[in-house]
């Protein structure tokens, strides 16, 4: 992790939140340095848009509290919010307008005169490349582009917290490339802190320190290389033919072998093999289950179904009993 | 004023200038608003033109201009603060709900966009009419104008206390049915207030005060007593003064009403 200092940017401790009978949040603590980039990771549904919710004061505290750089972040709203730059999922900005034009809206928004919102704005369209677009309607833009825009609105009134809610969801990798390489510049020249949260791994990665979140509840926290660590030097992945040849060859295994076993639709997940074990021969010997050996670094989705049975990914498809698919997609407003 | 007050009119204008580029932007709308009630206007003057004698010899096309500019304002008013419901799910209004704007200051920007819109829409009818014929230019006037002002506030903000609640548009479809189109029916928009005589019937009476506490009668009566200042009277008509009172209460009773509603924090600590 870089260079942070002492006095925590985001201090929140044990948070709750529920709707109504549903609990999104079970009494989460974290704790965010000032200028790291922090990452909240978990499938849909985990709880993560909630905490995200509650930091950009739109969702009212339940249970809990929370202090954004010593404040309380149930004091003086407007003040707390001047702090924050906010960068929701849903595109926040006006399609209608131009892109001046939903800066020039943001900016008084933000208690600015005219003149002032166009100066910032100028500066930062120039600095993330969208001078020559200024005039174009949001509508006509790329969503590289857009989320630039919502980069820019985000920062225009200089907060010391970038708050982002999966910012890059629905941009292709090489727009998702260009928008972490603009979020490490900005924590280098601006040093303003960054809490985002993100089911995509490869950004996990790049976050100093990361929560795992699942079912409002706290999984691990710690840098990305802390994290996978736990699981030793090298996970062996086992993919089978099917999920039911998976559960077959896994009873199998538990039975010859002591070691932890996790499944994940058609694939096992095994750490800490004993170096003993001759798995390179599985394949000849189980050719009706086992499709595919792979012996590989652990990564934070290895880590997430060995501590939660779940898969990161959640795909609804792969296993369709004791998940909880149906409740994570929930409409806009209240995703959780 | 206070800085507080000064950075929310500040955001308040920003969020109306919003409001005016998005509905110019979007001619179906500008359509769709000016469009239906000019058509109906058309279609009810010729049809029920000779069928109608109910206020003092004028024909069914000048009684019905009244109606005609109210329902242009409830339309604009109407599409206007739809739009609130869209920004909700878009995410826009989660990006104003963010900022350190107050919170009134989000509903006197739609108010005051949407009023905006809503009055230069009505007022390109009337100077439509004035140049088509049915309307007389000498009855154009400031007043009429700041009447027309004050009327597009109100409506505007009793659209919005209706729209902020809705998480969907087919709701506020079904308040517009139920609610708004049937107070402007019962504006003597189309027929004249039932007086309150001794032989008025159980249902004219009903009508009577229905119609009378309804704002959308002020707004008719006020617009009609300028566009035509000598028409007879039939049934109960409110005179000009409380026309004048009763929009200005009005505007800023449901603009007070709409704030509050906006500002209200939801439910917190449990």
């Amino acid at each position: 992790m870089g260079e942070a200092r002492a006095e925590g940017a985001v201090e929140a401790s044990e948070i709750a939140y529920r709707y109504g009978d549903r609990i999104a949040l079970d009494s989460l603590s974290l704790r965010v340095a000032e200028g790291a980039i922090y990452g909240v990771l978990g499938p849909n549904g985990c709880g993560k848009s909630t905490l995200f919710r509650l930091l950009a004061t739109i969702s009212p505290m339940q249970q809990g509290r929370v202090t954004l750089f010593g404040d309380d972040l149930e004091g003086d709203p407007s003040a707390i919010r001047r702090h924050l730059g906010v960068v929701f999922q849903n595109p926040a900005i006006d399609p209608k307008l131009t892109v001046l034009e939903n800066l020039l809206c943001h900016g008084a928004l933000y208690g600015m005169s005219r003149g002032e919102a166009r100066d910032r704005a100028g500066r930062w369209l120039q600095r993330f490349g969208l001078g020559d677009r200024s005039h174009s309607r949001c509508q006509s833009l790329s969503g590289g582009m857009q989320r630039r825009v919502e980069l820019a609105k985000g920062m225009m009134h200089q907060p010391r917290l970038l708050l982002m809610d999966e910012p890059t969801s629905g941009l292709d990798p090489a727009a998702r490339l260009e928008f972490w390489e603009t979020i490490e510049s900005l924590r280098a020249q601006e040093s303003v802190t960054v809490l985002m949260t993100t089911h995509f791994l490869d950004e996990a990665e790049r976050c100093d320190r990361l929560l795992l979140v699942d079912q409002g509840k706290e999984v691990a926290e710690g840098t990305p290389a802390e994290l996978r660590s736990d699981l030793g030097d090298a996970v062996l992945r086992v993919r089978c033919h099917g999920v039911q040849q998976a559960e077959a060859f896994r009873k199998q295994l538990l039975e010859r072998l002591e070691c932890k076993i996790e499944q994940s639709a058609d694939q096992l997940l095994i750490d800490r093999l004993d170096a003993e074990v001759d798995w390179r021969g599985w394949l000849d010997e189980f050719p009706q289950q086992v499709r595919e050996l792979s012996w590989a670094r652990p990564t934070l989705e290895d880590l997430f179904l060995r501590k939660t049975g779940r898969s990161l990914a959640g795909d609804p498809a792969s296993l369709p009993t004791d998940r909880p698919g149906t409740s994570r997609r929930r409409q806009g407003g209240t995703r959780a | 004023m206070s800085g507080q007050m000064v950075a929310g009119w500040r955001g308040a204008v920003a969020l109306a200038v919003r409001e005016w580029i998005r509905f110019f932007r979007q001619p179906s709308r500008v359509i769709g608003a000016l469009g239906q009630p000019v058509l109906l206007w058309l279609l009810l003057g010729v049809g029920l033109g000779r069928s109608f004698q109910g206020a003092g010899g004028i024909g069914f096309s000048e009684y019905y201009l009244a109606g005609t500019i109210a329902l242009i304002l409830l339309f604009t008013a109407i599409f206007t603060t739809i739009s609130i419901i869209e920004d909700r799910k878009a995410g826009f209004l989660q990006g104003v709900l963010a900022a350190p704007v107050p919170r009134w200051a989000i509903a006197a920007g739609k108010i005051l966009g949407g009023g905006a819109i809503a009055w230069v829409q009505a007022l390109l009818f009337v100077l439509l009419a004035a140049v088509l014929g049915p309307l007389e230019i000498g009855s154009l006037s400031l007043s009429l104008i700041a009447f027309l002002a004050l009327a597009a506030i109100a409506i505007t903000a009793l659209g919005m206390l209706f729209a902020w609640p809705m998480d969907s548009t087919q709701g506020f479809h079904a308040i517009m049915n139920l609610v708004l189109l049937p107070m402007w029916l019962l504006s003597g928009a189309l027929f004249p207030i039932p007086g309150l005589n001794p032989d008025a019937t159980w249902g004219e009476t009903l009508f009577h005060w229905a119609m009378r506490v309804n704002p959308m009668s002020y707004v008719v009566a006020g617009i009609r007593q300028h566009l035509d200042p000598a028409m007879e009277a039939t049934g109960w008509i409110p005179g000009p003064m409380v026309c004048w009172m009763a929009m200005a209460g009005f505007a800023l009773g449901l603009s007070a009403l709409a704030a509050g509603m906006v500002s209200k924090q939801p439910k917190g600590r449990r």
